[in-house]
């Protein structure tokens, strides 16, 4: 399977997760923001960073880069996307998922390793792991807040688009410890900690972040 | 010369964790008049000559899908002479 990653300028995370796509099982094919090509990639994981810069706001500049477009239009027709910290910003600004990430409620950058709680298995992202299955992945971001209105709050709790939660004290303020979520269609997948930084106990907490990657390969496999 | 101006401020229910911290570190400095402060961004926009009604519309656009998120974030356009 051929799985895109995308670099923007000021991405920081495109060789981890590069490197978990292979440590996954599929080929990871590198992406570029000014590509008018997807290059017949068969998903797309927008990685972490500080793409332009985080100028205006993060991800808002992302999301107008010509690979956006057609990535976009492709997520709409049900490709596997998935959007890690700075993508999940990308995915927001983009109106793919809904909501969006603010500030962390203590102004601090966080670096952490964070336990999290699998709590829909059901996306092509997330196969691999068992309902309510706990994880331990980094989590490092600024602005990593998830706000929504209440009615949105209501419909992601309702629909199940809750992918993962925080356990235990909330890291950042994020509304009911939305660590991660989901489009109605299942496909577009936003997660705020890093699973590509966890995926072996060398260079990583833990080797738990693999599960997403290799969810993938088992989703397109099927 | 013109120049248009946008206001960006999110939005009175979400939470400003800036704007809070602003308002802590006031007193400390001995102002004492802050109740509450929201901290925002404001954009400066020239245009040649008088902005004409289209170029007001593209603006209101432009904070609409650029400057501002308006899932978090309100704004006003104004003109300053």
């Amino acid at each position: 399977m051929r799985v895109g990653v995308v670099t923007f300028p000021g991405t920081l995370d495109d060789r981890d997760a590069a490197r978990a796509v292979r440590a996954g099982g599929s080929e990871a094919v590198e992406l570029w923001h000014g590509d008018a090509d997807l290059k017949n990639v068969d998903a797309v994981i927008l990685p972490g960073g500080f793409s332009y810069g985080d100028y205006l706001r993060c991800g808002a500049i992302s999301r107008f880069a010509p690979v956006m477009t057609l990535i976009i239009e492709q997520a709409n027709k049900g490709m596997p996307l998935l959007g890690i910290c700075n993508g999940f910003q990308v995915l927001c600004e983009s109106h793919l998922l809904p909501g969006a990430l603010t500030r962390n409620s203590d102004l601090h950058f966080l670096c952490k390793d964070q336990v999290i709680s699998i709590e829909n298995t059901n996306t092509p992202w997330t196969s691999s792991f068992s309902k309510g299955q706990e994880i331990l992945i980094p989590l490092k971001n600024g602005e990593g807040s998830f706000q929504c209105d209440d009615a949105t709050l209501a419909s992601l709790e309702g629909e199940d688009r809750i992918i993962a939660r925080y356990v235990g004290e909330n890291p950042n303020g994020s509304r009911n410890l939305i660590a991660g979520i989901t489009n109605v269609r299942g496909n577009v997948v936003g997660l705020m900690p890093h699973p590509e930084h966890a995926i072996d106990a060398l260079t990583g907490p833990s080797a738990e972040g693999l599960g997403f990657f290799t969810s993938i390969l088992n989703a397109m496999v099927k | 010369m013109a120049k248009i101006v946008v206001d960006v401020m999110l939005k009175p229910e979400i939470l400003d964790p800036q704007g809070n911290a602003v308002a802590s570190a006031l007193p400390r400095l001995g102002f004492t008049f802050a109740t509450s402060v929201r901290q925002g961004k404001r954009f400066e926009i020239e245009v040649a000559g008088e902005p004409t009604p289209t170029q007001l519309a593209e603006v209101e656009k432009a904070a609409e899908v650029l400057l501002s998120n308006p899932v978090i974030e309100n704004y006003v356009v104004r003109v300053e002479k």
